[in-house]
């Protein structure tokens, strides 16, 4: 089997072995960019991601807390779900309808998005090694159409930028950056997976464009993971439990 | 960005208010002002909207102005706040006068606050509110619209927003129980009956220029034996045009007043006319202003109450309204408050046939005129008109389906789809609920 093979190459760090006594000099060095972008620049990723969340959420719920309480006092458990679940199944909402191609992408994307990296066997490999935690895993197959899911999804969003006059309209140099943020990852793991060339320069690219964007997560609008439930939750109370409409 | 060509020159139009209040604009001032409103008034919700936005354009086609200036984006819901409050953001408030200016216009005359796009953004983002933030910007700045200032100056001065003297305002009333009395009687308007069940409020615009629905409400009550009352002091008028020009304090000092009134009298209830925008300010905007979740004393709207007299058969129909008819929901009180399925159970009741707009309930087009942009008066007329023939298109649709008849159960709703009605030349009548109502009733013979 293909992921008992690839896991015994990590483990054995065989992976690592640099190919040929000529190349040895090349690959020491690769060697330890490897280590660090694996070892200590994933640590700073992944404190900066998860203090950087809850540090927007902790700040975002102080700053309702001081000027903004009387949200608290609309808000409804029933109404936030209700609205947040309309919104989160596909064409459950008059605008998931209206538009039909980009919500099968978009939610192909976000799902694909989340839930290729968490159940890779690659990436639980690393978390194996370093933290000896496992869980169960996705056939790599799979894993790879997914990968082109998230690709394609996001040359879909790109294109959609450039010819869609509205969503050009309010278009800046950030929504590209953002989006190469977040197609980085899902392309160089792809490339290192098929390790077409330079193999090791792709796997390191992809493990720091991939700490890159956990950082930005916090830090730029895709900070929608964190908001967009709030958001949600906010107008779906209002809407059920002050205006008694429909918010979908 | 690269801005879309086409369309950019309009005729332009020329408000005195605003250009009055852009020359006397310093760098300074702006700055300062926008930052107190970012950064001391305004809080999370603000920042939450800002930062999630994901440019996604997916509110875009929820706004009639969008869809009626053939989808340029400039008139998309984010759009608005791009071409406001992100380089207000973004620039730290450091933005010239020419740019508050054109922010005015944006804010106060091509969005009607109507929230229709909350319903289509993903993340629920409020966009009316982040005009309102604009409006409010503006309105620290001294630049509003001439005439929609002029209502707010006439509310400041006299509580009510056409410059009603308190003398005309009981004549008129006295005026319109003598007309009445002419059909009925014995019927009465009781003035400052303090106990009563009911405060009967309406908006400025009744006493001023459309008497005769006081006169029908009156018919109304008597008929169901209402036992109610009208306020001979300030405090009558429910209407708001300051919640409109972003002049929050006297906003406060209305509702309170209005608020007051009802507690002076010591009624249960203020039932309200078919008005819009006042049920806005009284359920939704002005009471939170003042520190209530919900009003403080229960609001009843116009289309709520006849809803009651005939489910419990306090009023009777002689004669069913014959022509088929088609009903404009409201955004504030369908989208704002839910008022849609009883507005059914009241046009049926007096209908013969309804004949449904799409779309409709809460998620119908905004009649352009609401959010205080009709009250932005004849200089920006044709460009509310011309903001929404997405709406001629609907009536038209409604029309060949056989609908004769346009029930618009608001003010703000009747004189702006009066504008379109002429127009687009879509040849329909419009009424209140109350016209059909009071025609198909029994009356006392
Ligand atoms: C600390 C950060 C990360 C490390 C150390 C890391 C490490 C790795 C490694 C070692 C591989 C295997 C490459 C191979 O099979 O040759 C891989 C593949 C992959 N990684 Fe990551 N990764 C990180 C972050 C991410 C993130 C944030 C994402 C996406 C959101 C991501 C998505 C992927 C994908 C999609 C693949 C391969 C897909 C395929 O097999 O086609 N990784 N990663
Ligand atoms: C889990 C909660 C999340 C929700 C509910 C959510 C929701 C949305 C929605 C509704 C859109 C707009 C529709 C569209 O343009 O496709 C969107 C766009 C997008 N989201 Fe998310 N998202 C989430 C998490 C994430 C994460 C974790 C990322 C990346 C790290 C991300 C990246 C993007 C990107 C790149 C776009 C498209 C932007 C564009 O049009 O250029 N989202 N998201
Ligand atoms: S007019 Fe209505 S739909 Fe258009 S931007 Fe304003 S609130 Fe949104
Ligand atoms: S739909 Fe919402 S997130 Fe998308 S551009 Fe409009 S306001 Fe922003």
């Amino acid at each position: 089997m293909i992921h008992f093979k690839r896991l015994n190459d990590l483990l054995s760090r065989k992976y690592w072995a640099p190919v040929s006594a000529v190349k040895e000099h090349k690959g020491e060095a690769m060697n330890t960019l490897y280590n660090f972008v694996s070892g200590p620049l994933a640590w700073v990723a992944f404190i900066i991601f998860f203090v950087g969340c809850l540090y927007r959420l902790i700040r975002i719920l102080v700053l309702v807390h001081k000027k903004e309480k009387y949200i608290y006092t609309y808000m409804s458990w029933k109404y936030s779900f209700r609205s947040i679940l309309h919104w989160v199944i596909p064409f459950a909402t008059v605008n998931w309808r209206k538009h039909p191609v980009l919500t099968i992408v978009t939610f192909a994307f976000h799902i694909c998005l989340i839930i290729t990296p968490i159940f890779l066997l690659s990436h639980i490999i690393l978390w194996d090694e370093s933290w000896s935690v496992s869980w169960w895993s996705l056939p790599d197959s799979l894993v790879q159409a997914m990968t082109l899911i998230v690709i394609g999804s996001c040359i879909f969003f790109l294109i959609r930028r450039l010819i869609s006059p509205e969503v050009q309209y309010v278009t800046f140099a950030s929504d590209y950056i953002i989006l190469a943020i977040v197609a980085a990852p899902f392309v160089t793991g792809f490339m290192s997976y098929y390790q077409w060339f330079g193999y090791q320069v792709f796997t390191i690219l992809h493990i720091l464009s991939g700490e890159i964007m956990l950082i930005a997560i916090p830090f730029t609008r895709l900070s929608h993971m964190l908001f967009s439930p709030l958001t949600r939750a906010y107008m779906g109370s209002e809407f059920g439990g002050v205006r008694h409409a429909r918010d979908w | 960005m690269a801005e879309p060509a086409k369309k950019v020159e309009e005729k332009k139009i020329i408000d005195e208010g605003l250009e009055m209040g852009t020359e006397k604009l310093t760098q300074d001032r702006i700055e300062n002002v926008i930052n107190r409103v970012l950064k001391g008034e305004s809080g999370a919700r603000l920042k939450a909207y800002v930062d999630t936005c994901i440019h996604c354009g997916l509110c875009s086609e929820a706004c009639h102005y969008y869809l009626s200036q053939d989808n340029d984006p400039r008139w998309s819901p984010v759009g608005k706040v791009k071409q406001t409050l992100w380089e207000m953001i973004k620039k730290k408030g450091k933005v010239s006068p020419d740019f508050i200016k054109r922010a005015a216009e944006i804010a106060s005359t091509e969005c009607n606050l109507c929230k229709r796009c909350a319903m289509y953004c993903p993340f629920g983002i409020d966009i009316a509110y982040m005009m309102l933030v604009v409006r409010r910007i503006n309105h620290l700045l001294g630049v509003t619209p001439l005439y929609i200032q002029d209502t707010a100056h006439s509310h400041a001065a006299t509580f009510n927003q056409m410059w009603v003297k308190d003398d005309e305002w009981i004549d008129t009333l006295q005026w319109q129980e003598e007309e009445a009395q002419g059909e009925i009687p014995t019927l009465r308007i009781p003035l400052e009956k303090e106990g009563a069940d009911i405060m009967y409020s309406v908006i400025g615009p009744e006493p001023k220029f459309q008497a005769q629905l006081i006169y029908q409400a009156a018919v109304i009550m008597d008929v169901a034996g209402v036992n109610w009352t009208m306020p001979a002091t300030p405090g009558w008028d429910n209407s708001d045009m300051a919640m409109f020009t972003g002049d929050n304090e006297i906003m406060g000092r209305l509702k309170r007043a209005h608020f007051e009134t009802a507690a002076r009298l010591r009624v249960k209830k203020i039932v309200m006319g078919e008005c819009g925008h006042a049920f806005r300010s009284v359920y939704d905007v002005g009471n939170r202003w003042l520190g209530w979740r919900m009003p403080p004393i229960p609001v009843v709207h116009a289309i709520e109450f006849y809803y009651n007299l005939l489910k419990e058969g306090r009023i009777k129909i002689a004669k069913k309204f014959e022509e088929a008819v088609t009903l404009n929901d409201p955004c504030n009180v369908s989208r704002g408050g839910g008022l849609h399925d009883k507005a059914r159970y009241v046009v049926n009741a007096i209908c013969e046939s309804l004949v449904e707009m799409h779309p409709n309930r809460e998620y119908n087009y905004c009649c352009c005129a609401g959010g205080g942009v009709i009250n932005c008066g004849p200089p920006y007329k044709m460009k509310r008109v011309e903001g929404n023939r997405i709406k001629a298109e609907q009536l038209f649709a409604a029309k060949a389906r056989g609908a004769k008849v346009l029930i618009a159960p608001c003010h703000n709703c009747h004189s702006g789809l009066e504008d379109i009605n002429h127009h687009y030349g879509l040849g329909m009548e419009i009424k209140f609920i109350g016209d059909i109502l009071y025609e198909a009733m029994e009356k006392p013979a």
